[in-house]
């Protein structure tokens, strides 16, 4: 044992998946943007990754129960800078996501709170001290986990505010939640389907279109719907083996909408083919199940929530994305962490590995 | 420490193993939905993107151009910009549309119905707003090719009649190919595509008509052309070249101008058409754009019929010209005398009614000869009612009266040559012996068209040699007719045609000309009988001249008719069909000429003028 953190403990085989695949992801991105007016783009993201990478060494250094202990501090800064951005943030593609740096680039500010929610929940699980979750804690964390979700559906951002929620799911599943109340839970949620499709009139217009595209892709050939059918023939047309790096004609002829970001997989789907997927979803999981490993060797329950909050929000991501590109989910703007191109979204992915980092260092710590 | 345990061991190894399994399940379904489209369904994709990339853009073939005799341009086609309107980005769509009302002088309401018209189809479909670009438009786009986007030019094939309505009638004119005849080209037509729809255009669309080329170019998702895959050049339509002679073209065209009625002048030997004029006419200019609905309604419902072509469809009472026929036939049957006379007192009696001659003093006692130059219809009442109306029918049938002469123009009419067994067939009673009296001098039931009376009267002249008419200038497989005429009624009808011209007395004396035996008979229809015509004080008439030179196996034949009209057919029509022989001689000698000079052995310093003169009022 040692008496204090040192950066050689930091996980070196999942700094290596996750190597691994953002350099699968910078070269997608130059392959996608090189011929377009978005040129260089690839170097752009490389500096994300940078700051990312900095980002992460410092926060691995402030011990994640310090962090923790400044939970209610974080959780009421992050309401108050969404309640900000809804007042004052500008839109961008038609949402209020994004608060301006001073003249530098802008941060969309609910990435924050995806960090944020991780260490106040992983404080409320901690604070249980029993084996089972009661009714109350239940509401309890719904409560927590609601407010931020209501703030950020009312940017509006439908993707971003889903993203906490897993936290919440995972935290309680693994916090001892009753079998009863999680088969409660799944009735009501199967209940709120149809609800919740009666309700579709009260989205806003953008997200209507997007549920109605997701239902009928066809039916719209020039927009929502053309997205969702332009990514699936980029990956379908793929093939097995790929088109070859540089040559997808959906993605060099800018068929894939964003194919640089939230698109990024239907890109690299098409031209290395059903084995460069392969290859991507299985570091995916190796990243993920490398996550849980870490999870289950964490120094104490505190630190466990930690890196299971990462991992669900990470896990989610994944998910979603990958799904939306083949066409079995509607297109909410979620990227893939670590391979779509974006600031804030590559800051928040390496600000929660630094937590990790942050919590895996500890436990060689006395 | 804080209030929260900070040492609480108690990880939930179990729940977290059902995790990561759970992470195990969901990334093999998505390996399982990634299969599904890039192996199974491969093949499907990889079509569709191919369909995305590649953009098949027709390159329009310009249709053949027509030529008259010599080779000068009657018709033509010439490249033209359509402008179109791209409606995939409806925002900048509507954003530009008062600066393309303004720059390209669009009616703002038009522009806007068009839309609304196309809001149905799919957005990625253009609409063409403008369909022959000016260069001040062409400039328009191409300078506004930054801030407004959505204009696009395409280049089309466009006809061209250089000199408007002449020959329209026989040109005819292009149009877009109907639904029909898109279903039955198997492939070959696709929507828009330009055919011809009438006269010539239609008659030799397949000659004329090109072979489209296709260019197939790889496109961006915005449509922009990246790269060119392959070219398949397009086969531009052969030419045509015509029998027409556009010299003679012009003086017809100029001798009808403000008439109703038509012309047509024909090498007699060889059925070459060299002047075909129909009035009133089109100009088919109107219709290689787009016609607007009105300009159609009215062109199709004008009660002068301008899309009529009068020289092959107009199907009229010959009046006098038939007495070439009834003269023939009196000569040919030997049923009478060739000294036959009549007197004619200016009308005569036949079962019990008094048909009248045109000259009410009468002729007095006339023989054939006389009767064809002074057109004594007395003279013909009697000879026709003697020969009996299935003689007449022979003859005028053998001549070609009545039956189409096979030009080789769409929708030619045969007119009517009626016999006794045409009037059992079709009215179901005996022929009325009175009709054949009406018959004799071109009234009645009888029927023809211009092109039948002007082969009609070179078949006379030249002993029975009934040629096929044409406008095609290699027309392959000329179909001649014989209708054997024996050379003393040749002599002897060609001798009385001759006099129509060149006696005085002549109903056509005024029409002769220097140098040139012509040759020809007048023939003035009645459009109501004498006696209406007196109650109503106007004389409506037909005024037919058929005439042709030389005197025997003519070079030109010329059909003309001029309708309602207050002159007789010798004044009416007479000058036209003088104007164009004189034409033509001059023409001729002209060439003579030009060779003589050319050539100084055979004819040194020929400067005695060949041109004939003209010998009557007109110039």
């Amino acid at each position: 044992m040692k008496d204090r953190p040192r950066t050689q403990d930091f996980d070196w085989v999942l700094l290596a998946i996750v190597a691994a695949i953002t350099t699968l992801g910078v070269l997608e991105i130059y392959s996608s943007t090189h011929a377009s007016a978005m040129v260089g783009m690839q170097w752009k993201q490389l500096m994300w990754l940078g700051v990312g990478i900095a980002a992460m060494f410092i926060i691995s250094r402030i011990d994640y129960h310090t962090l923790m202990d400044q939970a209610p501090v974080l959780y009421m800064f992050g309401l108050a800078t969404l309640l900000v951005v809804l007042v004052i943030g500008h839109s961008r593609f038609g949402a209020k996501r994004w608060v301006s740096l001073g003249g530098g680039p802008n941060f969309q500010v609910s990435e924050l709170m995806k960090l944020i929610i991780i260490i106040v929940l992983a404080r409320f699980f901690s604070e249980v001290r029993t084996d089972r979750l009661t009714l109350t804690d239940l509401v309890k964390v719904a409560a927590l986990t609601c407010i931020p979700v209501g703030l950020i559906l009312m940017q509006p951002d439908l993707g971003t505010a889903m993203v906490l929620v897993p936290v919440a799911i995972v935290g309680a599943f693994l916090a001892g939640i009753e079998w009863k109340h999680m088969a409660v839970g799944l009735v009501l949620v199967a209940l709120m389907i149809p609800v919740g499709w009666n309700m579709r009139h009260h989205l806003k217009p953008y997200q209507q279109q997007r549920i109605e595209t997701f239902l009928h892709p066809e039916e719209n050939p020039r927009s929502a719907g053309y997205q969702v059918l332009q990514s699936e023939i980029a990956v379908g047309s793929g093939g097995f083996w790929g088109k070859g790096f540089g040559k997808g004609s959906q993605n060099q002829l800018g068929f894939v909408p964003v194919r640089y970001s939230d698109f990024i997989l239907a890109a690299l789907a098409e031209e290395q083919g059903f084995i460069g997927v392969c290859v991507v979803l299985l570091l995916y999981l190796g990243l993920i199940l490398r996550l849980v490993d870490n999870a289950q060797k964490a120094k104490d329950r505190a630190g466990m929530f930690i890196v299971m909050g990462v991992t669900a929000i990470l896990g989610f991501h994944v998910l979603v994305n990958a799904s939306m590109v083949i066409g079995y989910m509607p297109v909410t703007g979620i990227p893939l962490p670590l391979m779509s191109y974006g600031g804030s979204a590559t800051a928040f992915v390496f600000l929660a590995l630094g937590l990790v980092m942050n919590v895996r260092m500890r436990r060689f710590v006395n | 420490m804080p209030s929260w345990s900070v040492n609480d061991q108690r990880i939930p190894q179990g729940r977290l193993a059902l995790v990561s399994y759970v992470f195990v399940a969901i990334v093999a379904l998505l390996m399982v939905g990634f299969w599904k489209l890039q192996v199974v369904q491969s093949g499907h994709f990889a079509d569709l993107a191919e369909r995305n990339r590649v953009r098949s853009i027709p390159i329009i073939a310009p249709r053949g151009p027509m030529l008259d005799r010599e080779g000068r341009v009657l018709v033509d086609s010439y490249p033209s910009f359509s402008i179109l309107l791209m409606r995939d980005d409806l925002k900048s769509l509507e954003k530009s549309l008062p600066q393309i009302e303004d720059g390209l002088g669009i009616d703002p309401d038009d522009l806007r119905q068009e839309l609304e018209a196309a809001k149905n189809e799919p957005k990625f479909l253009p609409v063409i707003i403008k369909p022959a670009a000016t260069q001040a438009d062409i400039a328009f786009v191409e300078s506004h090719r930054a801030d407004i986007p959505v204009l696009e030019l395409m280049m089309v094939q466009r006809r061209r009649y250089p000199h408007d309505s002449m020959l329209a009638s026989a040109i005819g004119y292009v149009g877009e190919v109907s639904v029909q005849d898109m279903d039955q080209s198997e492939g070959q037509y696709r929507p828009g595509d330009l055919v011809g729809k009438a006269g010539l255009e239609k008659e030799y669309n397949d000659q004329l008509e090109g072979t489209d080329g296709m260019r197939r170019v790889v496109v961006n998702s915005v449509g922009k052309v990246m790269r060119t895959l392959d070219n398949v050049e397009a086969i531009p339509g052969k030419p045509v070249q015509l029998t027409i002679d556009y010299d003679l073209q012009a003086i017809a065209e100029a001798d009808m101008v403000g008439k109703q009625g038509a012309v047509v002048a024909m090498d007699a030997r060889t059925g070459e058409v060299l002047a075909m004029v129909s009035r009133p006419t089109f100009d088919p200019n109107d219709f290689a754009v787009r016609v607007p609905k009105e300009e159609w309604q009215s062109l199709n419902t004008d009660k002068r019929t301008p899309l009529l072509n009068r020289a092959i469809q107009a199907q009229l009472a010959p009046g006098s010209v038939f007495k070439i026929v009834m003269a023939t036939a009196m000569l040919e049957s030997k049923q009478i005398s060739e000294n036959f006379t009549a007197y004619c007192p200016g009308y005569a009696n036949f079962y019990g009614r008094t048909f009248h001659c045109w000259r009410p003093q009468g002729h007095g006692v006339v023989a054939l000869h006389a009767a064809i130059v002074d057109s004594c219809d007395v003279f013909f009442y009697n000879v026709g009612k003697l020969l009996g109306i299935d003689t007449i029918s022979h003859y005028a049938s053998g001549l070609g009266l009545g039956r189409r002469t096979g030009i080789d123009l769409p929708s030619e009419e045969p007119g009517l040559m009626p016999s006794e067994e045409w009037v059992e067939r079709v009215y179901h009673h005996k022929w009325y012996a009175g009709e054949t009296i009406s018959v004799a001098v071109g009234q009645g039931a009888v029927t023809v068209t211009p092109i039948q009376l002007a082969r009609m009267a070179a078949a006379v002249a030249s002993g029975g040699t009934l040629v096929q008419p044409h406008l095609l200038k290699n027309f392959a497989n000329s179909k001649v007719d014989h209708f054997a005429i024996s050379d003393n009624t040749v002599e002897q009808v060609t001798q009385g045609l001759y006099g129509v011209v060149n006696e005085g007395g002549g109903t056509g004396y005024h029409l002769r000309l220097q140098n040139v035996d012509l040759c020809g008979k007048s023939g003035t229809a009645q459009l109501m009988s004498y006696d209406a015509a007196k109650r109503l004080g106007t004389k409506t008439m037909d005024g037919w001249f058929v005439g042709f030179a030389p005197r025997r196996n003519p070079e030109i034949v010329i059909a003309a008719i001029v309708q309602d009209t207050m002159e007789h057919g010798g004044e009416a029509a007479g000058p036209v069909v003088r104007d164009i022989v004189k034409a033509y001689y001059d023409k001729k000698n002209a060439r003579t000429q030009q060779q003589a000079i050319t050539d100084p052995p055979a004819q040194p310093n020929s400067t005695q003028p060949l041109v004939a003169t003209v010998g009557a009022k007109r110039p």
